[in-house]
This record gives structure tokens, C-alpha cells and sequence, in this order.
């Protein structure tokens, strides 16, 4: 017992900069605050690495899963975060019916504190929800995607994803492919690139592209307002010299919507391709958020060919995750101090 | 025998060109005099020494919303036209989208009859352009304009189909009532929550984008043309129809428009940044979603302009109360609106600090202006509405341009505390209000 301690972490990491009660977008997010959640990633993913993933850290912790959409990987990802880490971890899942029929997203919110929550992980179909619960409760909301709006655990772990392949992601080109309007990824993975010195391309048919983008449409005063990324409606130009390509997911609603001629014709001109990956950068990343639509947005062959880390994706979500609660418990009000210590159970194989 | 005497104030009537210090005296309700010194030939009068102050004709507001009958816990016809008299608002124009909708005789007399028992201030009723508000088929114009109403308007919504709307502007002309526009093309707005731009953008929403205004702007004029029929823009709100009104005037066309406060002082960056405009913090105010949204500067310097040179005709509130409970939810289930009668007099007069238009311009856009847009005066009980010609209204409001105070929703008499301006500190106030010789409204200190 005592030799596995001393080859587990010997002490709670430092987490110096971190002053987040929150985790509602990336656009308050430094560069050090992030370095320091990606680096506490490195630290869980050797959590997860071994035979029996469990360590105490968060016993006695509380994490509740609100989620008013559907989500498979999202909130699969959260309640493995928390149970690795021996939180208490309970999903609800709030259909938009029963909203709407009385309880408010206020009294939700409330009420789950009143019961114990000390992390309330939320997603919701409206742009700003997980805004309006952290201020009526002192629990700490991290955002599970709200809306069109932000989806800040995706942007981290897009960022410790591509932060494996390549040291720094300073000057790196990387380009997101699709529907950008409607993309909660998007816009906080934009925030985050830009954090990390990324050089950011945004690229897609101008009905899925959303207006005030390009620096040049805003005011001076707010060229700060939005992070700063080149908009490109070719996706051959997007691509050139690209050292990561994120294909976003295409809903079919769009063309209904009269925003597309046909899901075929979008293929035709935006489709992630072998062909178009050509003109890349050799040692160029593939990712996509998923849920993916193979022969849409992206290419089968490529989604799972050599460049392709898509499913990395998924795992490093998970310890992305667990290094947000970590952060976040160690603001909570619960006095004991969090360890990463292995279980007794690991301990004495 | 009532007589009021007002005595050594600063008199702005801009309809009868009057700018100069002067005595208002008020007998039985009508104007009697104005001029130096007349309130010391009047023996046996009630008297307010307005040493200092302006007084101006009571304010005439196009646009408010007093959701009475249907929706009384956002406001009623009571506590609507408080917050009137409380604004300088000595005549308002009740929007008629209630529950039931006025779009009836039964349903405006009702509305009239209330008025009757518990308003402060005059109300007048707009009735709707089509049944129910719903933008299919024409509602009954004539028995609208025999119960009393003053002008036709669906407004909250547009009348999106343009033969129909051609149709309301034709019939319109037998009863010579304007036709008020709420221009949003509905097709252009659906499902959208702030102007679209950078900040929509910023925000995840969806955006309600100027050319929605525009396209029915320019629409509605050449539709009013065709019928020789007299379109009112409500609530203007894009550089964009600013032109379109301006150029529609030049060459004759019977088109008047408003603005409200909000509009010419405050821009989408409100919804996000609040009066902060710290751009690394976003909120999602829902007291600043009102529809049309509110936009960018260059939109409001636009409106200004056009307020300033008359190209619209009135500042109107478009005053909308909501329930917390109507705001304190999710941005995009939010209701659309600013509670607007209290603050209207205050924030426009940021406009006159910041020597963007005159005292009296302003004084003209809230009193003559609106009552020339809609003809008004047309009723021979309100021949002189809007001024402080003998024998009109006795209506008065008492302002101190240079007094400073600070928005305080939980003060407003209106239910609706709905305002992105609360705790703002605006310069210039309404003192005293005094409708038909009765003073509804004073401020403690004044000496009566």
C-alpha cells in the first residue's frame, strides 16, 4: 500500500491559476487557465490508464447531469468523469415538455442545489441557459452545450487532442469545416484556438456562416469582441497548408430549411475528402465532433483512415472532464482537500 | 369655477412657436391664457410656482401597450396609465393586441369603459388591422372607427401578406385612419431573438436582421402609394428605413413614422455587455430583447437625424410590461419588451445633453408631433391637443432638464419592471404632471 502511493501523484496538483467558479465558454479562458486544465488532463488520462480507474478524489462530491437535449457521448463522458474521480454522479434528463409546463430552469437549478448538487452539468436547446442558472444558484454550472452558443468541454478537449500531436499549437492553421452558424463547438473552439496562438479558418457555404465574423464587420471598438479567425467559403483555399481540419456536423434540418440545395450538393462542395486533404499539411489531424454523417460532411475513408483521431477525441474527453471537476471541486465549499490518490482496492493488487 | 395658475416658467409650446418664461392658467379643464405675469390677474386659483422649470403640453404617446384586458398581472389600464402620468404622458394610444384582441366594437368599448373608471390619463384605443391578429382577414374598420379607435395597427406582429395589407391601406381611406406597421417580415424574423450582427453572432442567437425592417418598410410605402392610404411606421429602428421614410416623404407620400427612446439611445451591444462593455463577459439580458431589436450606432445616429429634421414625426415608447416571470427565463423564451413610459422623458434627454437636438425639437416630437402624425386633434373635444393654444386640454407637464436621478424600476408605478436601464443615472425630469387642470403626478418640493 504504501509503495503504490508513492508511485501515484504524491500531492493534489497545483492549480494556481484557476479561478473559475464556472464553466460556461472559453471566452474568459487565458492561455494559462487552459494550459492548466490540459496539463491536469495528462494527469487523468494516467487515471484512466490503469486496471481499475477509480480514485477518491471527489468522495462526497456531487455532480448532477441536467440535460434538456439528447446526448449520448456528452453525458456518458461527464458520468464517467465523476465516477472515476468517486463523485456522486445522478443524470436527469428534463424534456423540454416539462419546462415549459412549470418548473422553471431557475427552480430546476435551485432545487438541485437545495438537494445537494455541487456541480450542475447542464445542456440546453437555449443559447445562454447555463448563464441564467449560474446566476440564481451557487452551485457551479459547467456547460454542456447551450444552444448555438458554446460548448466549452468539447474546445478543451479538442485543444488536449491536438496538443498531443503538436507541442504548441502556436501559428498551427486550423480549419472547421461546415455548418458554422449553428455550431456550439465552433464557437468556442474559436475562442480557445485563438487563446492558444492558433490561426483560425472558419469555412462553409455563406447561409451556414454566421454574420459579424470577419473583423471587418464590426466596430473597432469591438474588434476584441470575437476571436480573430480568416472566413473562407472554399473549402480547397480552407484547407491549403492546413495542420488540423474539424468537419462539423451537418444537420438535415438545414436543408429544409431552405439554407441548402440538397445534403448531395453539400457533399459535393464541402465534404471533408481524400482528395481535398491532399492539399493539407503532410502530418495534418482529421477531427469532428461527432456525431458524424459519413459520405456528408466527411468522407468514410478519411474518418477512420490514418490521420483520422476522431475517437482519441471521445476518450480524451473524459479526463478533459475529470480535470474540470477537479478544478471546479476545489473551489467547492467541501473542506476536504481532493487527492489523486489510488483506491485502496488499486493499492493492494 | 377650477382655475390653475402656473407661474414664471420657462414656456416651450413648440406647435405655437412659444419659447420664453411665461403664466399658464387652466380654467375648468382647457387652456385659458398663457403670457408674462396673466397668473396674477386670476383671483382665487390654485397656484404652482414653476420658477425654474419648463412646462410644455402634456406628452402624447403613439405607442404603448396596457395589456388590459387579457394579460393584467404584466399590467393594467390602471397602474399603464400611472406610469403615464408619471413619464409626462398626458395621452396615450393603447395597443390593441389584448385578450381578446381589439379588434371589435364590444372589445374597444370595454376598453373605454375601463378607461373610463380607473385611467389617469387619456386612452385612446388603436384597433386591429385584421381578425384576431392574425394576418388573415381584414378586421372591421369601420365599426372600429365608429367605437372610437384612432388608428389601425396589428402591431407585435406585421401584416405579412402583402395583398392584404394593401387591402387594410385601401379600406383604411373611407375612415381616414392611419395604418400603423409593426415592420418585421415575419418570414425574415422567425424564430430570431436579438439584430443580427456581431453580438447575435457572439451570443449563439439567432438574429432578426435590419433588412427584415427594410424590405417591409419599403414594401408598406409603396403599397400606401398605390392606395393613397397613410402608412405609420411604427418603432423605426434601421439607418436603412430611415431613408426609405425620408425619400417616401419627399416625394409626398402620406407616410409618418415614430422612434422610441431606446432605439436612439442604446445598441445591441446592451443584450451582451450591458453598460459595461466589458467584451471578455457576455450576459444574455433579457430586459434589452424588445422587437424591433435594438442595433447598431450607425442605426441610431440614423433615427436621430431623422427625428431631428422631422423626417419622423414622433417619439413613441412602445411602452411593453412584462412580468418577471415573462423575463427572468431563458433569453430566447423571453417575452419582447421595454417598460418604457417612466424613463422615456430621461433618456430622451440624453440627446439634448449631448446637443443632439433641441429641448424644444424634443418637446415638439412628444406633444405636436405625434397628435399632427395621427390628426389627433380631429375630435372636437381635443381641438388643440398638444399645445397650449386657448382652449385646449388642459394638459401640462412641469421638467427640470438638468435634474439628475437614477432609474429605479422597483419605484415605477407600472407593473412592468422591465427596463436594460435600471440603476442608470439620466439627467432631466418630469416634475409635475397636470391633465385637464388636474395635477395627477408631483414630485415632493414642488411648491403647489
Amino acid at each position: 500500500m504504501t509503495a503504490a502511493r508513492i508511485e501515484a501523484p504524491a500531492a493534489a496538483p497545483e492549480v494556481a491559476t484557476w479561478q473559475h467558479r464556472h464553466v460556461l465558454d472559453l471566452d474568459d479562458f487565458t492561455r494559462a487557465e487552459i494550459e492548466t486544465v490540459l496539463d491536469l488532463a495528462d494527469r487523468m488520462r494516467e487515471v484512466l490508464d490503469r486496471r481499475i480507474a477509480r480514485v477518491p478524489a471527489l468522495r462526497g462530491y456531487t455532480v448532477m447531469n441536467l440535460f434538456y437535449e439528447a446526448s449520448t457521448r456528452t453525458r456518458a463522458s461527464f458520468e464517467l468523469a465523476g465516477k472515476v474521480l468517486g463523485a456522486d454522479v445522478i443524470s436527469l434528463s428534463a424534456t423540454q415538455a416539462s419546462v415549459q409546463k412549470g418548473e422553471s430552469l431557475i427552480d430546476t437549478a435551485r432545487t438541485l442545489r437545495a438537494i445537494g448538487a455541487d456541480v450542475i452539468v447542464m445542456r440546453h436547446a437555449a443559447s445562454g441557459a447555463p448563464y441564467l442558472a449560474a446566476r440564481h444558484t451557487d452551485a457551479a454550472i459547467v456547460n454542456a452545450g447551450d444552444g448555438a452558443h458554446a460548448h466549452p468541454t468539447q474546445a478543451l478537449l479538442d485543444l488536449y487532442t491536438m496538443r498531443r500531436h503538436f507541442d504548441s499549437l502556436e501559428g498551427k492553421r486550423v480549419v472547421l469545416v461546415g455548418d458554422i452558424a449553428h455550431s456550439r463547438v465552433a464557437r468556442s473552439d474559436l475562442w480557445g484556438l485563438a487563446a492558444m496562438g492558433a490561426e483560425v479558418v472558419v469555412c462553409g457555404p455563406p447561409t451556414l456562416l454566421p454574420r459579424g465574423l470577419r473583423a471587418a464587420d464590426r466596430p473597432p471598438h469591438a474588434a476584441a469582441a470575437l476571436p480573430a479567425v480568416e472566413v473562407e467559403t472554399d473549402i480547397d483555399h480552407a484547407i491549403a497548408g492546413a495542420h488540423v481540419v474539424i468537419a462539423l456536423r451537418l444537420q438535415s434540418e438545414r436543408q429544409q430549411g431552405g439554407l441548402l440545395p440538397s445534403l448531395h450538393e453539400y457533399a459535393a462542395l464541402y465534404q471533408v475528402t481524400a482528395a481535398r486533404l491532399a492539399r493539407a499539411h503532410p502530418d495534418h489531424l482529421l477531427m469532428h465532433p461527432g456525431p458524424k454523417n459519413e459520405g456528408i460532411e466527411i468522407a468514410g475513408d478519411v474518418a477512420t483512415g490514418a490521420h483520422s483521431i476522431i475517437e482519441e477525441q471521445v476518450t480524451n474527453g473524459v479526463a478533459v472532464r475529470m480535470a474540470l471537476l477537479y478544478l471546479l471541486a476545489g473551489q467547492g465549499t467541501r473542506p476536504a482537500p481532493p487527492t489523486l490518490a489510488r483506491t485502496d482496492a488499486e493499492a493492494a493488487r | 369655477m377650477t382655475t390653475l395658475a402656473i407661474h414664471n416658467a420657462r414656456v416651450i409650446d413648440p406647435a405655437l412657436g412659444r419659447d420664453g418664461i411665461a403664466d399658464v392658467v387652466i380654467v375648468n379643464g382647457r387652456i385659458a391664457r398663457v403670457g408674462p405675469n396673466e397668473g396674477d390677474a386670476v383671483l382665487d386659483a390654485d397656484r404652482i410656482d414653476a420658477t425654474g422649470l419648463v412646462v410644455a403640453p402634456g406628452f402624447v404617446d403613439l405607442h404603448v401597450h396596457l395589456r388590459e384586458p387579457g394579460f393584467e398581472h404584466k399590467e393594467t389600464i390602471a397602474s399603464g396609465t400611472l406610469a403615464a402620468a408619471r413619464g409626462g404622458f398626458t395621452t396615450v394610444c393603447a395597443m390593441p393586441n389584448t385578450l381578446p384582441p381589439l379588434d371589435s366594437r364590444p372589445a374597444v368599448e370595454s376598453v373605454l369603459r375601463e378607461a373610463q373608471l380607473s385611467a389617469r390619463v387619456r386612452v385612446l384605443p388603436v384597433g386591429c388591422i385584421t381578425r384576431g391578429r392574425a394576418g388573415k382577414e381584414l378586421a372591421p374598420a369601420g365599426e372600429l372607427a365608429r367605437a372610437g379607435v384612432v388608428a389601425l395597427s396589428d402591431d407585435g406582429d406585421a401584416v405579412g401578406d402583402a395583398s392584404l395589407m394593401r387591402h387594410a391601406l385601401e379600406y383604411s381611406t373611407v375612415f381616414d385612419l392611419p395604418v400603423a406597421q409593426h415592420c418585421e417580415d415575419p418570414a425574415l424574423v422567425h424564430d430570431g431573438h436579438m439584430h443580427e450582427g456581431w453580438v447575435a453572432t457572439r451570443l449563439g442567437l439567432r438574429g432578426r436582421p435590419a433588412s427584415a425592417e427594410e424590405t417591409l418598410v419599403a414594401r408598406d410605402i409603396a403599397l400606401a402609394e398605390l392606395a393613397g392610404a397613410h402608412l405609420h411606421v411604427q418603432h423605426v429602428s434601421t439607418a436603412g428605413s430611415v431613408a426609405l421614410i425620408r425619400a417616401a416623404r419627399a416625394r409626398g407620400a402620406r407616410v409618418t413614422a415614430e422612434v422610441t427612446p431606446h432605439h436612439i439611445t442604446l445598441t445591441h451591444e446592451e443584450v451582451a455587455f450591458g453598460p459595461e462593455r466589458d467584451y471578455t463577459r457576455i450576459a444574455y439580458h433579457a430586459n434589452a430583447k424588445v422587437n424591433p431589436p435594438l442595433r447598431e450606432q450607425s442605426d441610431v445616429d440614423a433615427c436621430i437625424a431623422a427625428l431631428r429634421d422631422g423626417v419622423i414625426n414622433a417619439i413613441a415608447t412602445d411602452h411593453a410590461p412584462h412580468a418577471a416571470s415573462d423575463k427572468e427565463i431563458e433569453f430566447t423564451l423571453a417575452s419582447a419588451g421595454i417598460s418604457g413610459l417612466e424613463t422615456a422623458f430621461g433618456l430622451a434627454m440624453t440627446l439634448v445633453h449631448a446637443g443632439a437636438l433641441t429641448l424644444p425639437a424634443l418637446i415638439e416630437r412628444l406633444t405636436a408631433g405625434p397628435v399632427r402624425a395621427w390628426r389627433l386633434d380631429r375630435q372636437p373635444a381635443l381641438a388643440g391637443l398638444g399645445t397650449l393654444a386657448p382652449g385646449a386640454p388642459g394638459d401640462v407637464v412641469l421638467l427640470d432638464p438638468d435634474a439628475p436621478w437614477t432609474v429605479d424600476p422597483a419605484a415605477f408605478a407600472s407593473m412592468g419592471r422591465n427596463t436594460p436601464i435600471a440603476g442608470r443615472r439620466l439627467t432631466g425630469r418630469v416634475v409635475a404632471t397636470i391633465a385637464c387642470g388636474r395635477v395627477l403626478h408631483a414630485l415632493e418640493g414642488l411648491a403647489v
